[in-house]
């Protein structure tokens, strides 16, 4: 706790100043606030996951203790609330604009995956509102269900949306095809694989949450809701609610616990939950319970392959030729037709030299959850693809799996990929020397020896990843088809008595904003951190925001550094006047302005009185008061890049997997808090090795009901299943931001899923196996090649 | 969960007047089943009668045969028992290793056998130690208790008390585990007793059952390493998305080969 008091710099490992009141249960969640006349929700959901809705009989549930009204998505759409909107405007090659399914708050028609919500209760009490939700007979006409991609496509399988044949939203493609023609016809050797990434849910800890008050006498609404954006929601509902302008609606997000992605995702529950408390002019509040959120928070991931890889005969990559199905689930949820283009495909050309790439996105609706940003969103996906093909092609040549991404590095910055891309800074072979340092990869085969001796297989992979973070810069995605808004806001306000307030659009559910913005505002001003509290998720307070997302620090922290170049710039010419100096005299280092014109020095709170007390400075050169707030919009995304070298011995007996060493070297350019961005690889890495090895969203392909909609069946990643890891930092500053910094929220899931099959397959001799690598499946494959 | 009543009674007495008085009554023990499936209101029942700190339930003792456990005594009580790890070690390190630590200081030994869930690991236990299920009515072998699973003999009005088990050293439980759940996805409780070797499976799906053909494999002299010839009924097991029948004949196999390579 003693960090607090001193100052903080950035680059230091500081203590998590939020911590001791979260682990403390002292935490401010939306479910902990209860207003005066306060109501509950609860859905009636669609046990099928395909069928249209013949009728809705409320009339004994209507008449159970407690209950308020009820609320049909007839009834809601009658009353204006209109259908969920898109987030972005994707269009396929042909230049059509993506097919989109309606999809609304609450089914009016036909319902198109299990858990759909069908209408909503409103009660005295959360269980009364369960109850009469229970009582509420919707009849149901089933259709046929499709889950898998390929069917999902074919001619006669079953449509989920009027209009849209073979359930195809977008064909979308990038690169050139003529180029890779070209490549595949000049290479000698090539690779093919197929592969499924396989579906994952986001699990984070805290269940979404909303808890909505409408005022109907100023017709204004105060949201309180755990979301990762809530300052860019504002938006949204007030659009979605009709209220005559952003202004009539105040967003809150308090603590949220975790988010993964799952929390940046306009929701339909939460709109129909706004739309009826102002219907009501209660507070209505909804929390999800957990099989709610296995059900309906947007899953990750779920594509389906084929890449061929082209080279020379020294395994040079010439060419890259990809195709996926991208599983879109019912509806196109917020920001899902960006993650399966732009956030995923312009990533293929990973740390390589590949003078041709083209790949075509099919995004195709099945009777499942929505998907959407799920922890590097896309940037895995792509990952996992480029990093598996090295090794299939390091198999093709002969060559060891270090020595063909030696063999095809980018070492020009910047280097301009054929995908969009200009990585503007890194050291991938350094990297990979760095992470193969820590592994020991040179003592591997004495260890593989021993564990044969046990009767054990063990494996070694590496992956060598890039992504793309700090999503920016505005123009560039509104030229994709977003809405821009790719900067962050901070504004800085220096009280009189010399505390500081730092306002932040961005939103911390879990990164520790409140510690890294305050060490930064501490070293910039030479102030203590405990006289800074961080402000955040408030539209009342915050000035401007867009959210926590695509570890997006970088961008946000930039904007503190530029608000605090400000004060300081404005705290010179204050203490010239003070001084009697001229201004190209005073300096400011520690906290304490100096001139060497003058014996005096004014330290940095001093200063702020002064700037308030406006009597020491002519108030028609310099306004008084110490406020600045900056915008920053990135010029260029961020690369964080680095290698990771997972080792695995199999029991060839059971086909277990056991992660028995994971090691590495990570490019986040420079690191403000080398504890927080440790505690996120390791997050990471394990979200990484959890997709690899156990975790799986499994629909049945006969009726399309989850099968893994609990802890029971859904294999989460536990403590003990996994190795010390082994972490260094391979910094390459970056030029686009004022701090170097890259990012590193999403690496660990970006690397650790290819590492972890790369070793699997290398300890079993095998080109590919799909994750996850389940024990009975790695059996299988033992037996097989036993009696071939 | 739906709206429910609770008591907690102060004696078995007062607990089977409880339970004849009102037919939806459900009697508690450790709750970790029974809270859950409350939770997921997959059940109503209109009262709980919590008999989980009954002191009739709360002991451990020598008996002439080996031990008696009360039925309520938590997984962790029977794990740290000085009793138990003298006399039945492997039944302290089964109960030791069941769920988690906060699971094993709630569910119970009496609340883990009367609900027979079939991939629950003390069943394997009771019946490869051929312990004795002492209820208020009276006294059951472990064969005749268990009848398939999520089912067992006891009669509406009767409450498992205790468990008895014989003294043994020489036996040794392994479990593989369910990578979700942490459950058994199978689990080997093999021992010797005397010179007879008995070897019970649980987490096939159908409750627990004793591999025969194995033991008479073992008591004929005959090398654990020939165990994978030694035949396993496949309709023993049932699959799911976890593993196939297959996989988890394969599995028992497997782990009933190293069980016994852990006895003397």
């Amino acid at each position: 706790m003693n960090e607090t008091v001193s100052n903080g710099k950035f680059g230091q490992s500081v203590k998590r100043v939020e911590d001791a009141r979260l682990i403390t249960g002292r935490g401010r969640f939306v479910d902990d606030l209860v207003f005066l006349g306060q109501t509950y929700a609860a859905f009636v959901r669609s046990p099928y996951a395909h069928a249209a809705i013949a009728g809705i009989d409320l009339a004994s549930a209507q008449d159970m203790p407690g209950v308020i009204r009820i609320f049909t998505g007839r009834e809601l759409a009658d009353a204006g609330l209109p259908p969920l909107p898109s987030g972005w405007n994707l269009s396929s090659t042909d230049g059509t604009p993506a097919r989109v399914g309606l999809h609304h708050a609450l089914a009016v028609d036909a319902i198109r995956f299990v858990g759909e919500p069908v209408a909503l209760v409103i009660a005295e009490t959360r269980d009364q509102a369960r109850d009469a939700a229970d009582a509420v007979l919707v009849e149901y006409q089933e259709l046929p269900t499709v889950v898998d991609l390929a069917a999902a496509i074919a001619d006669g399988a079953p449509q989920l949306h009027d209009g849209i044949a073979q359930n195809r939203a977008f064909e979308w493609e990038i690169g050139s095809s003529a180029e890779v023609e070209a490549a595949f016809a000049a290479a000698t050797r090539r690779v093919t694989l197929n592969l499924r990434n396989n579906r994952l849910i986001p699990n984070a800890i805290e269940p979404r949450a909303i808890n909505v008050q409408w005022s109907a006498f100023d017709q204004a609404m105060t949201i309180h809701l755990t979301h990762q954006n809530p300052i860019g929601m504002r938006g949204f509902f007030a659009f979605m609610l009709g209220l005559p302008s952003e202004n009539n609606l105040r967003v809150v997000s308090p603590d949220v616990g975790g988010g993964f992605g799952s929390k940046a995702p306009a929701y339909a529950e939460e709109f129909a939950v706004a739309f009826a408390a102002k219907m009501l002019d209660r507070p209505v509040k909804w929390t999800a319970e957990r099989s709610e959120s296995f059900l309906t928070d947007a899953h990750g991931r779920d594509h389906l392959t084929t890449a061929e890889l082209a080279m020379d005969d020294d395994g040079r990559f010439l060419g890259l030729r990809v195709h996926t199905l991208a599983n879109l689930g019912a509806y196109i949820s917020t920001s899902n037709a960006l993650v399966v283009s732009y956030m995923y495909a312009t990533m293929l050309s990973g740390q390589y030299a590949i003078p041709a790439i083209h790949a075509r996105v099919e995004g195709v609706y099945t009777n499942t959850c929505p998907v959407d940003a799920y922890r590097g969103a896309g940037r895995p996906e792509a990952a996992y693809l480029i990093e598996r093909l090295a090794n299939l092609a390091a198999r093709e040549i002969g060559v060891d799996q270090a020595e063909i991404r030696r063999r095809n590095f980018i070492r020009q910055f910047p280097y301009q990929t054929p995908l969009i891309y200009c990585y503007d800074s890194g050291d991938y072979e350094g990297c990979l020397d760095a992470a193969l340092g820590l592994a020991d990869y040179a003592g591997f085969g004495a260890r593989k020896a021993e564990s044969q001796a046990r009767g054990k297989l063990r494996g070694i992979g590496l992956s060598a990843y890039v992504e793309a973070c700090g999503i920016g810069p505005s123009k560039l995605l509104a030229s994709l088809g977003g809405g821009g808004a790719m900067w962050e806001s901070c504004e800085i306000r220096v009280q009189p008595g010399g505390s500081i307030e730092v306002l932040t659009g961005a939103h911390n559910h879990g990164q520790g904003h409140q510690t890294v913005y305050a060490q930064i505002v501490s070293e910039r001003f030479g102030v203590p951190m405990n006289s800074i509290n961080v402000v955040q998720g408030d539209t009342d307070r915050i000035q401007a925001g867009t959210g926590t997302y695509g570890s997006r620090a970088s961008v946000g922290l930039s904007a503190a550094v530029h608000s605090c170049d400000k004060i300081v710039a404005k705290g010179r010419a204050i203490v010239a006047h003070m001084l009697e100096v001229d201004l190209a005299d005073v300096v400011f280092a520690d906290g304490i302005y100096s001139s060497a014109a003058s014996n005096r020095t004014v330290a940095f709170v001093e200063m702020a009185q002064a700037a308030h007390g406006a009597a020491s400075f002519p108030t028609d050169q310099i306004e008084p008061g110490l406020v600045a707030t900056s915008f920053f919009d990135p010029p260029n995304f961020t690369y964080p890049a680095g290698v990771h070298v997972c080792e695995v011995e199999i029991d060839p007996e059971t086909g277990v997997v056991e992660v028995v060493a994971f090691n590495a070297a990570d490019d986040f350019g420079n690191v403000a808090n080398p504890l927080i961005v440790e505690g996120q690889v390791h997050g990471g890495v394990t979200q990484g090795i959890a997709q690899a090895l156990w975790e799986n969203a499994l629909y049945d392909p006969d009726n399309a009901q989850l099968m893994t909609a609990s802890y029971m069946d859904y294999g989460m990643p536990r403590a003990d299943s996994l190795p010390e890891f082994g972490l260094c930092f391979w910094p390459s500053p970056t030029p686009v931001n004022p701090l170097g910094m890259k990012g590193c929220g999403e690496a660990g899931a970006i690397g650790a899923p290819p590492a972890v099959i790369n070793a699997v397959c290398d300890a079993l001799g095998m080109d590919h196996i799909d994750m996850p690598a389940s024990s009975e499946k790695i059996w299988q494959l033992c037996r097989a090649r036993e009696n071939s | 969960m739906y709206d429910l009543g609770y008591s907690r009674p102060a004696s078995i007495a007062e607990a089977l007047e409880l339970l004849q008085q009102d037919d939806m009554a459900q009697l508690i023990s450790g709750g970790q089943t029974l809270m859950p499936v409350l939770r997921a209101r997959l059940a109503a029942p209109s009262q709980l009668v919590d008999i989980a700190r009954l002191d009739d339930l709360r002991q451990i003792r020598l008996i002439d045969l080996g031990i008696e456990i009360g039925a309520g005594m938590t997984h962790a009580e029977v794990a740290a028992s000085p009793i138990v790890r003298a006399k039945v070690p492997a039944l302290a390190a089964l109960a030791g290793g069941i769920g988690d630590a906060q699971i094993r200081h709630r569910g119970t030994i009496g609340g883990s056998i009367a609900n027979n869930d079939p991939a629950a690991c003390y069943p394997s236990a009771v019946i490869a130690l051929g312990a004795r299920v002492k209820t208020n009515l009276r006294m059951l072998d472990a064969e005749a208790f268990f009848a398939g699973m999520f089912t067992t003999a006891l009669e509406p009005g009767e409450i498992v008390t205790a468990v008895q088990f014989p003294a043994c050293v020489e036996a040794c439980y392994l479990k593989f585990r369910n990578p979700a759940s942490r459950f058994a996805l199978v689990g080997v409780f093999a021992a010797r007793l005397g010179s007879e070797h008995r070897i019970a499976i649980i987490g096939g799906g159908n409750g627990v059952f004793r591999w025969h053909e194995a033991e008479q494999h073992l008591d004929r002299g005959a090398d654990i390493d020939g165990l994978d010839a030694v035949p396993l009924d496949l309709s023993n097991f049932t699959g799911d998305i976890h593993g196939s029948a297959e996989y988890r004949r394969h599995i028992a196999t497997v782990i009933t080969r190293r069980a016994l390579a852990t006895l003397s």
